[in-house]
């Protein structure tokens, strides 16, 4: 198993396959939906799609200066880690309607878990 | 501080600043309308820069490629030179062919088509009035059927170019509009798919040219129309789409009144909100919203958690102008 986790997982076509499923799921759940009120969902489903190819081990060119300004504003609104757990739920639940195995949802869900103190700001 | 030049002459931007408040705070005389990234009636070229991927959202490729960006959604990082579209992309004269109410303040307005004029039903032009302001109008009608350019223009208080056409237009004037633009219209290529067309007021204008473009190309899906309006008197066009209705086994109207109790046959309640409540899941549906912006936002976002994929949902929403 050299192959890269992105490449396992599908590539491009696989994040392109979760985005709006994942984005659906934040979406319709109560304990997060408030954060995207009002957000333009062209851009939001962009971000998605960059959030996903990170968290899939793809392409990406994130810092963790990145994730703290981005979410700052958040933050501020009272985003915790239970909303952050929320999410990892989210994508969770997005990758096993894909038919992912547990095993590369753990690492995903490793890679999102890498982000959390930048995301809230510690 | 950037600096922007712009013919022969520099200004300097403020932070946070986009480049069309920086003109505007300079008194240079420009064309804009929504300021909202929509109308593209503030579209420039830059010369040197590079324009970001929001000030290019929804210009086609051909205009990216070259470097079009809307002034309204581009706060200059460093220095820029911009320039004024070339004539391709600049205003073209036409005449006024007629001018017929279709409801108490909505005006059907038809133009005759430039030579090679070419748009597809259901993308905007900008209609000039004689004072050079600008207002965006969806094309109604079908290039291939019809030799006229046809716009409903509803009477907005203190509108500059609304008041100006249903005032002062004659039959016969000559006005400036615009080339088309905008991506929402009918696509071939999936005559199965079943189509859910929302619209309120004048938000029919490019419906009823989607619409009739969809049955033209032999649409096989159902196609339901939704057109909402606050009374009664407000909905229009309503015996040509009974007709189409009754020709087109696959085609459905629903005229929707939100106040008051309507008569038979109307649907009393918002348009988008009965057409959800009516139809259920969308996976694998099309969707078309066209008129009010918070009607637009929240029916996307409904009609996404409904199961529509998000490029499967193409959008109109009329924003007002701010001039």
């Amino acid at each position: 198993m050299s192959d890269s986790l992105y490449n396992r997982l599908g590539g491009e076509a696989a994040v392109d396959a979760a985005v709006d499923i994942f984005y659906r799921k934040v979406l319709a759940d109560d304990r997060i939906n408030e954060f995207f009120d009002g957000v333009d969902m062209d851009r939001q489903a962009a971000k998605q799609k960059a959030f996903l190819t990170m968290a899939f081990g793809g392409p990406n060119n994130y810092t963790g200066e990145d994730m703290r300004k981005g979410h700052a504003h958040l933050v501020a609104r009272g985003l915790n880690d239970s909303h952050f757990d929320a999410v990892v739920e989210n994508l969770g639940g997005t990758l096993k309607e894909l038919g992912v195995s547990d095993e590369l949802i753990g690492e995903v869900a490793a890679i999102a878990e890498s982000t959390r103190n930048d995301v809230l700001g510690r | 501080m950037p600096k922007i030049v712009f013919e022969g002459q520099e200004y300097l931007a403020e932070d946070n600043e986009t480049v069309l408040d920086c003109l505007i705070r300079h008194d240079v005389s420009v064309n804009y309308s929504c300021r909202a990234g929509v109308c593209q009636s503030c579209m420039m070229m830059m010369e040197e820069g590079t324009p970001s991927e929001a000030s290019q959202k929804g210009l086609k490729d051909a205009l990216r490629a070259q470097s079009y960006f809307l002034m309204c959604s581009f706060v200059a990082e460093e220095d820029i030179r911009i320039s004024r579209p070339g004539k391709d992309f600049q205003g073209m004269e036409t005449g006024v062919l007629a001018l017929d109410k279709l409801s108490d303040d909505v005006l059907r307005v038809r133009l005759a088509r430039p030579e090679n004029y070419s748009y597809f039903p259901g993308q905007f032009l900008n209609l000039q009035n004689p004072d050079g302001v600008e207002r965006s109008y969806s094309l109604a009608s079908l290039p291939d059927d019809e030799d006229f350019l046809e716009l409903h223009v509803r009477h907005i208080p203190g509108g500059k170019v609304s008041g100006w056409v249903h005032t002062a237009l004659k039959t016969g004037d000559r006005v400036t509009i615009s080339p088309a633009t905008g991506d929402c219209f009918y696509t071939p290529g999936q005559p199965g798919q079943n189509l859910l067309l929302i619209g309120t007021g004048t938000g029919l204008a490019p419906l009823y040219g989607i619409l009739r473009d969809a049955l033209r190309q032999g649409h096989q899906g159902d196609i339901h129309l939704y057109h909402g309006s606050s009374v009664v008197e407000g909905l229009y066009l309503v015996d040509a789409l009974k007709a189409l209705d009754a020709a087109h086994a696959n085609m459905h109207y629903h005229p929707c009144v939100s106040q008051g109790t309507p008569p038979a046959g109307i649907i009393s309640g918002r348009a988008d909100q009965k057409a959800l409540e009516a139809i259920g899941k969308l996976d694998s549906w099309r969707i078309y919203l066209c008129g009010r912006e918070d009607m637009v936002k929240s029916a996307r976002q409904k009609a996404f958690l409904s199961g529509a994929s998000l490029k499967d949902i193409y959008t109109d929403p009329f924003v007002p102008a701010v001039d």
